[in-house]
């Protein structure tokens, strides 16, 4: 073209320049700067006012805690120490660590027990949360995991647990042999056998009770701290899981009365307050039981916060249950599937992992209503410390370390487990993307 | 090629109850039903046996006997001679203040968070990032006992308000921020100031006609009328004037401290404020969420389609994007105030008199009457569940996407 044009055009390159590097303020660090944080004027003054907000916040919390006192025996002698310097008293922490984390009437000789059951919940957790990182074979430890964690925190004759999964085994035994002739057959039968196998362990149980036991019997109304948070969160949403799913598939049953008993249920767990159900346990249910039976306050809070909890659960299975195109029940009817078989074969797995990320969110929202135990007078982490350690003389005005560290301690369990949700949502797409 | 008739009419025979499909599920309900009612039977003749046993009954003749307790803060007239009853209605009224008050905030706090973690800038958004999270996944009764001890453990006493040289001043000589409560300055309605009040709602409804009228001229004609200065004209001097010509009828009563303590003015007890700011942040965090799923549920092609129409960002995001996104935002926010009503339950952790404090607190205590206290509460909630919900029902159906 150059040749065209080069009588009317007074100037017309013919070579390249040289390759010249971006100006500075197109790279680096200083281009991400201008697009990030000073893109115009509104975006600068924003910017300046954040920062201001982080160093105010930095200023006013680095020094409490680098300044930190992380061994003394009480407030007096941390603020001796500090010497009027800004500083937190974190040997609270430190010295009542046992107390925060097992509650104050769990036997300190036996602090190993709770500690190897938690440690031992991730090797059981691990197979369902990671299934194909984690060798299958730990399924087994998985099913293990309750009755070996039963008896680690609670201690007593280990006949109990060991028939307690007899009573599972039995039932699982019977479920298999009797589910090819119809589900109703196995499903009743397995319950049966188990309820006969737990009856005949109960006796056996109580025949023996004289013999010593391996670890010490430790009653309910002494566990306490994060470990009660951690017992009732765990036990609630794994129980609450299977009843959720019984309960969502009645609500969407075509039978009206199994629908609306369902229903009834649903609708008044979710419009109470948690702590209404609590006052329940505490004070109302031992008017519904037997005369004379003495119940665990433990279990009547387990057993309410478990109906909570599954009507919550039912919710989401039955988002995932309608979520699922029509097809999918249909095809399942077509292959001539009746109703026990296409729910379990087609239709729940598809709705199960559809719900996931609401079911970890119940589960987190659930962890969280756990510190509510601490109205009805339970010493759980909440519990502990705004009664016996905040009311001791000698630490008697340590709340910011004290809430903190229960905030922190919450605040990490309950992300992480939302970001696992989040990691597993993206394992689970199946889509195109 | 055989030809169908219809199957034999078979005789019912007792066993088609399980074999046959058709009746099968009529077995299974009465089942079901039977087992419900063995149950209720079974409970409900504990109950009796129990009731029998402890010399009870099920009563709810306390509810007219004398209180005997003070309640810290109520909106209607209450001493300790009033009834249990009454009593009951200072809680509900205390628990429907925490809850509107929280709500409000929460929404303001969940919709600027929401826009900001939106934002380009990265700063903001990692900020309320870092903001959502913390308070989203921490307890909320934990935050609720931590602003309660800010209230009360880290405030002055009112005596460092006292002296020539305070230790602490009022905020604009009106407001006192004491480990006893705020204390704000109360109105006093003076003669004529119902005038006022009625002249300035009279220009709230005139601001509105104005508005559709601009709304339908421009639809009609094209012409466009400005309306944001106007409407505020509109709201503002009317009233101001009338205030002024009669001579300031509404004046306020600020709060002096005498003695040990401050008087006149309002006192807002430490507990309401940490249960409404503790409800606020916590539910403000998940409704930033909502807010932020739901801009992000408008498509991007939608806010192009506007600027290729020629739209201001302005007018994009008012006409396009957030009716959209309102529909997506407002269910899930109306169920977290749902969700903000059932935690203020929570105010019995810090001595805040709502119902579970007055009814399900110091009355089932005195009276010992567990099942009827229990029960009154938890129709009480239900009652506000189930209004709540209907309100959010007949909202998803009046912006339902109209299909064929």
């Amino acid at each position: 073209m150059s040749d065209i044009h080069q009588h009317s055009v007074a100037y017309v390159r013919d070579s390249m320049l040289p390759e010249a590097p971006p100006p500075a303020t197109e790279t680096g660090i200083i281009k991400w700067m201008r697009e990030n944080l000073f893109s115009g004027v509104s975006n600068s003054i924003l910017t300046l006012a954040a920062l201001a907000a982080v160093y105010y916040l930095l200023a006013g919390f680095l020094p409490w805690l680098l300044n930190g006192i992380w061994d003394a025996p009480s407030l007096r002698a941390c603020r001796d120490i500090l010497q009027g310097d800004v500083g937190g008293c974190f040997a609270v922490l430190t010295e009542r660590w046992n107390q925060l984390l097992f509650g104050f009437k769990y036997p300190s000789e036996e602090y190993w027990r709770p500690t190897m059951a938690f440690v031992l919940l991730f090797a059981a957790a691990a197979p369902v949360m990671f299934p194909n990182h984690v060798p299958r074979g730990l399924f087994i430890f998985t099913g293990l995991y309750p009755f070996l964690a039963y008896w680690l925190i609670w201690g007593g004759p280990i006949l109990s647990p060991v028939f307690g999964l007899v009573g599972f085994v039995v039932g699982y035994l019977v479920w298999n042999r009797l589910v090819a002739q119809s589900f109703a057959a196995g499903f009743f039968g397995a319950i049966a056998a188990a309820m006969v196998t737990w009856w005949i362990g109960g006796m056996i149980v109580e025949a023996m009770a004289s013999e010593s036991t391996l670890l010490a019997a430790v009653p309910s109304r002494d566990m306490g701290g994060f470990m009660l948070n951690m017992i009732l969160g765990t036990v609630c949403v794994s129980l609450s899981i299977p009843f959720g799913i019984a309960l969502a598939l009645g609500r969407q049953s075509d039978m009206p009365i199994i629908k609306w008993i369902c229903v009834l249920f649903i609708e008044f767990i979710r419009g109470v307050p948690l702590i209404t159900l609590l006052f329940v346990a505490n004070v109302v249910l031992a008017y519904f039981l037997p005369p004379g039976t003495a119940f665990d306050l433990i279990l009547r809070v387990i057993i309410m916060i478990t109906m909570f909890a599954s009507a919550y659960i039912a919710e989401v299975i039955r988002g995932g249950l309608a979520a699922l195109p029509k097809g999918q029940y249909e095809a399942a009817d077509s292959l001539g599937l009746d109703y026990p078989q296409a729910m379990r074969l087609i239709i729940l797995p598809q709705a199960l992992k559809i719900s996931i990320p609401g079911i970890v969110n119940v589960a987190v929202g659930l962890f969280k209503d756990t510190t509510l135990v601490s109205v009805i007078s339970m010493f759980d982490l909440v519990g502990m410390i705004r009664g016996p350690i905040l009311a001791s003389t000698e630490w008697n005005g340590v709340y910011w370390e004290l809430l903190g560290f229960a905030a922190l301690l919450f605040f990490v369990v309950c992300y992480g487990i939302s970001q696992y949700s989040q990691w597993l949502e993206r394992q689970l797409q199946t889509e195109h993307r | 090629m055989t030809t169908f008739s219809d199957p034999p009419r078979e005789s019912f025979r007792l066993s088609m109850l399980i074999n046959d499909t058709r009746y099968r599920s009529y077995t299974f309900q009465f089942i079901a039903l039977l087992l419900v009612i063995a149950l209720f039977a079974y409970l409900g003749s504990n109950l009796m046996q129990n009731l029998r046993d402890a010399g009870l009954n099920i009563s709810y003749e306390f509810l007219g006997e004398p209180s005997g307790y003070d309640i810290n803060q109520t909106l209607i007239e209450y001493d300790s001679r009033s009834s249990h009853w009454r009593a009951s209605v200072a809680g509900i009224l205390n628990t429907l203040l925490v809850a509107f008050l929280g709500c409000l905030t929460a929404t303001i706090l969940g919709v600027i968070v929401g826009v900001l973690r939106l934002s380009k800038n990265w700063l903001v958004r990692k900020l309320m990032a870092g903001y959502v999270e913390a308070f989203r996944n921490v307890p909320v009764l934990i935050w609720i006992i931590i602003i309660f001890t800010v209230m009360t453990a880290v405030l002055p006493a009112p005596s460092a308000f006292r002296g020539d040289d305070p230790a602490r001043t009022m905020l604009l000589d009106a407001f006192a921020f004491t480990n006893r409560g705020v204390y704000i300055p109360k109105p006093v309605w003076l003669e004529g100031s119902g005038i006022v009040v009625g002249v300035f709602i009279a220009s709230v409804i005139g601001m509105f006609v104005y508005r559709r009228y601009a709304t339908k001229l421009l639809y009609d004609t094209g012409k466009l009328l400005p309306m944001g200065w106007p409407s505020l004209v509109i709201l503002i001097v009317p009233t101001l004037l009338i205030f002024f010509i009669l001579g300031r009828p509404i004046a306020l009563d600020y709060p002096a401290l005498k003695g040990f303590n401050f008087q006149g003015g309002i006192q807002i007890r430490g507990s309401l404020i940490a249960l409404w700011l503790a409800l606020a942040v916590y539910t403000g965090a998940f409704i930033a969420e909502n807010v932020r799923a739901g801009i992000l549920a408008v498509s991007k092609g939608q806010t192009e389609a506007a600027a290729s129409l020629g739209l201001r960002p302005g007018r994009i995001m008012n006409l396009v994007i957030l009716p959209q996104a309102l529909r997506v935002i407002i269910p899930p926010v109306i169920s977290q105030y749902l969700n903000l009503t059932k935690n203020s339950s929570l105010a019995i952790a810090v001595g805040y008199m709502d119902i579970t404090g007055t009814l399900g607190g110091i009355t089932l205590n005195q009276t010992g009457r567990a099942i009827e206290t229990v029960l009154l509460l938890m129709l009480f909630y239900l009652a506000i569940s189930l209004t709540i919900s209907g309100v959010m029902n007949l909202y998803n159906n009046s912006v339902k996407l109209k299909e064929r």
